[in-house]
């Protein structure tokens, strides 16, 4: 072992394994194309009234709780609302100062950088969104984007308030997909945290964000 | 190792990790069956999430269509594996992370230990990892002086309770929620001594004796359910943000990875994140899929190391057959609709990977040492129903391979047995009509027969059939006297 780890490195050893395995088990035959006759593109129009419709009904099963704004210029007053009680929340850098200037919060701002335990003394996170995906009920966060940052920010306080627009709402997996850039971390959100670990039944609020809140920006219920 | 070794595929090792129980399947499922408390729970738990599965899989139009595509981007996977992984290495690298080759389980601890060593911590917190269970780490970091916090609600409740896990999504599926409550009020350090049984209470128990473990933790590591090649991009799939926690708010990050766990493109992950959460928690998403590429600058771990494991896979990929078990997504819906399963619990397969796929992964892992080794008892559980091959998402033909390494443990024995002995018999009456019928007449099993026609004991070696199930009685004529009698 030790002579044979000296001469060849685990590197060039699981490789020539795998190549020999690779060809002593290749399929008679060759393998067939990958088959993609599954949905690319889901039922509802992204960023459609119906859509977001689908999108509230979804989210809401997880039990985070859906708030509509008409447009972008009624999300400050719907914001005001949903922190309403609520003593400071963090931001990301990038974030639209109109969406916190009246709020009667301490808002800190991620920029410089706040440390684990000043984030753990805060009470609430306030971000966008990339994309949500209907069918499930996802928000997808792509971290250092200007209004979604960085990923502890929207781990570490525990209520998230997360403000998706419209025009960012899908059907289906693939489309969110085909919309995210996979070299920046990605968080894909469905709910607040839970669990599944005792008897198998979903209980809310772990180690994340026990209170999901979404604002819903875009076109009226259909 | 000889230098002819070099290069060949190459089974896990004995002696480290748990690959390998230590007593057969019907011994083992003997005990684990007369534990009523045990089967209440799995009989709860599995009902449950077999509903839960088929109310989330039948709003999918396009299930079965992205059953097939899942089934073949792993095929496709496995016809070039070492390329992707050459791939995976090389986009990783490129952004700033490190990727380590592993030949087997001790080689890929020693590496972890080396790892966590050098950031000068002796605490660890983990995500759930079954390639981490498989190869025994916990172990092996304790004896490097390294402590491992298992962060997952249920890995926790192993843990605490020293105990081993029994499914890949709940591993403490086996354990309803008053043991649970009595494990933590016997080992979490400070816990709330009026805790009840409520399960939001227990979570919240977790959550607030791990909360500190999280905010202050330096190293952590984790497994890896899917690394596309092209970009790099890890995914870490989980419900409680306990993997968030590891993922981002620690300085290093230790991914350990079997090299199935590939996939070709970032794209693909559109059919697996379908697939997955649904036949898995039965949910249209987890709550939480994190995905990460290497190193980000200000963003999460700056240190970031990959650990490619072998131990046995490349073993499973010479077999063209055999090697599907490797495409394998550890959802556990197999384990959910076994009917095995759900009596004997996940203890009984002896490795850590159960049920239907456990019992042909495990042995083609390891391989099969003789007839006594336990996991060539593991292809006999099962009674070859299908239920596992129409669950499972990537549309693994599992009863086949149950069959096959059936065929593999019979060429493991050594000496024949009564099987063996009772097919040579059969085989020597019927080369020819006249001995046939001599065979036919001095059967006279019926003698056996019980008022219901069937035989519920026979005398050795049929008594091996019979301490399981009861055979049918031979009608009271042959067809050969049958037609005589009728046709003369």
């Amino acid at each position: 072992m030790v002579e044979a780890d000296a001469l060849v490195s685990a590197r060039e050893e699981v490789l020539a394994r795998l190549r020999a395995a690779r060809d002593a088990g290749a399929p008679r035959g060759g393998v067939p194309p990958t088959p993609r006759e599954y949905r690319r593109v889901g039922a509802l129009a992204a960023g459609s009234a119906e859509v977001v419709d689908r999108l509230e009904e979804t989210v809401t099963e997880y039990r985070a709780v859906v708030f509509r704004a008409a447009g972008p210029g009624d999300v400050p007053a719907v914001l005001a609302s949903v922190l309403e009680g609520v003593g400071s929340v963090v931001v990301p850098p990038g974030l639209p100062t109109t969406w916190t200037d009246g709020l009667a919060v301490t808002v800190r701002r991620d920029d410089p950088p706040l440390s684990v335990p000043e984030l753990d003394g805060l009470d609430a996170v306030l971000t966008g969104a990339s994309v949500a995906i209907a069918d499930t009920g996802t928000l997808v966060l792509a971290a250092g984007e200007p209004d979604q940052g960085r990923r502890a920010i929207t781990l570490v306080p525990d209520h998230h308030v997360c403000v998706v627009d419209a025009a960012a709402v899908v059907s289906s997996v693939p489309e969110a997909l085909a919309r995210l850039d996979p070299t920046r971390p990605l968080t894909f959100v469905s709910g607040p945290s839970a669990t599944s670990d005792i008897e198998l039944d979903r209980v809310e609020g772990v180690h994340g964000p026990r209170r999901l809140d979404v604002v819903l920006v875009g076109p009226p219920r259909a | 190792m000889s230098s002819t070794d070099l290069g060949m595929p190459t089974t896990a090792p004995d002696g480290v990790g748990f690959l390998r129980g230590s007593e057969p399947f019907p011994a083992a499922a003997h005990r684990a069956l007369a534990d009523t408390q045990l089967r209440r729970n799995l009989g709860h738990a599995t009902r449950t999430i077999r509903a839960k599965r088929a109310g989330v899989v039948a709003e999918v139009p396009d299930w079965e269509e992205l059953r097939r595509a899942g089934e073949a981007i792993k095929a496709d996977t496995m016809a070039r594996l070492p390329e992707l992984l050459e791939q995976l290495e090389a986009s990783v690298t490129a952004r700033g992370g490190v990727v380590h080759w592993a030949r087997d389980a001790t080689e890929a601890n020693a590496i972890v230990a080396g790892l966590v060593r050098d950031t000068g911590a002796d605490e660890v917190v983990k995500v759930k990892s079954i390639a981490t269970q498989e190869i025994g780490l916990n172990e092996a970091l304790a004896e490097q002086g390294i402590t491992a916090t298992e962060t997952d609600l249920a890995e926790l409740i192993v843990q605490l309770s020293d105990d081993r896990p029994s499914h890949f999504l709940v591993p403490a599926i086996h354990r309803n929620r008053s043991e649970i409550r009595d494990i933590f009020l016997r080992a979490m350090p400070g816990v709330d001594p009026d805790l009840t049984d409520d399960p939001r209470r227990l979570a919240m128990a977790a959550r607030a004796h791990l909360r500190r473990k999280f905010l202050s933790a330096r190293v952590a590591i984790s497994g890896a359910n899917f690394a596309a090649a092209d970009t790099g991009t890890i995914s870490v799939v989980e419900s409680e943000g306990n993997g968030r926690m590891c993922l981002t708010l620690p300085d290093t990050l230790i991914t350990v990875m079997g090299v199935e766990k590939v996939v070709p493109r970032w794209s693909d992950m559109e059919v697996f994140l379908q697939l997955l959460p649904r036949s898995s928690t039965g949910e249209r998403m987890n709550p939480y899929t994190s995905t990460w590429s290497g190193v980000t600058p200000g963003d999460g771990p700056q240190t970031f190391h990959l650990v490619l494991l072998d131990n046995g896979r490349s073993n499973v990929l010479a077999s063209e057959d055999g090697r599907s078990a490797l495409h394998c997504i550890r959802c556990s819906a197999c384990l959910n609709v076994c009917p095995v399963y759900e009596r004997t619990g996940g203890h009984a397969y002896g490795s850590v990977y159960p049920g239907p796929i456990g019992a042909v992964l495990s042995p083609q892992l390891t391989g099969i040492s003789g007839p006594d080794d336990p996991n060539a008892s593991l292809p006999y559980a099962s009674s070859l129903c299908g239920a596992c091959f129409d669950a499972c998402p990537v549309r693994i033909d599992i009863p086949n391979l149950l069959v096959q390494q059936r065929a593999a443990s019979i060429a493991a024995h050594r000496t024949p047995t009564a099987q063996d002995l009772a097919m040579r018999t059969v085989a020597a009456a019927m080369v020819s009509p006249g001995r046939f019928r001599a065979a036919e007449r001095v059967l006279g099993l019926g003698r056996f027969a019980g008022r219901s026609g069937r035989i519920r004991f026979l005398p050795y070696p049929g008594s091996q059939w019979t301490s399981a199930r009861d055979a049918p009685a031979p009608p009271a004529e042959t067809f050969r006297q049958w037609w005589k009698r009728t046709r003369s």
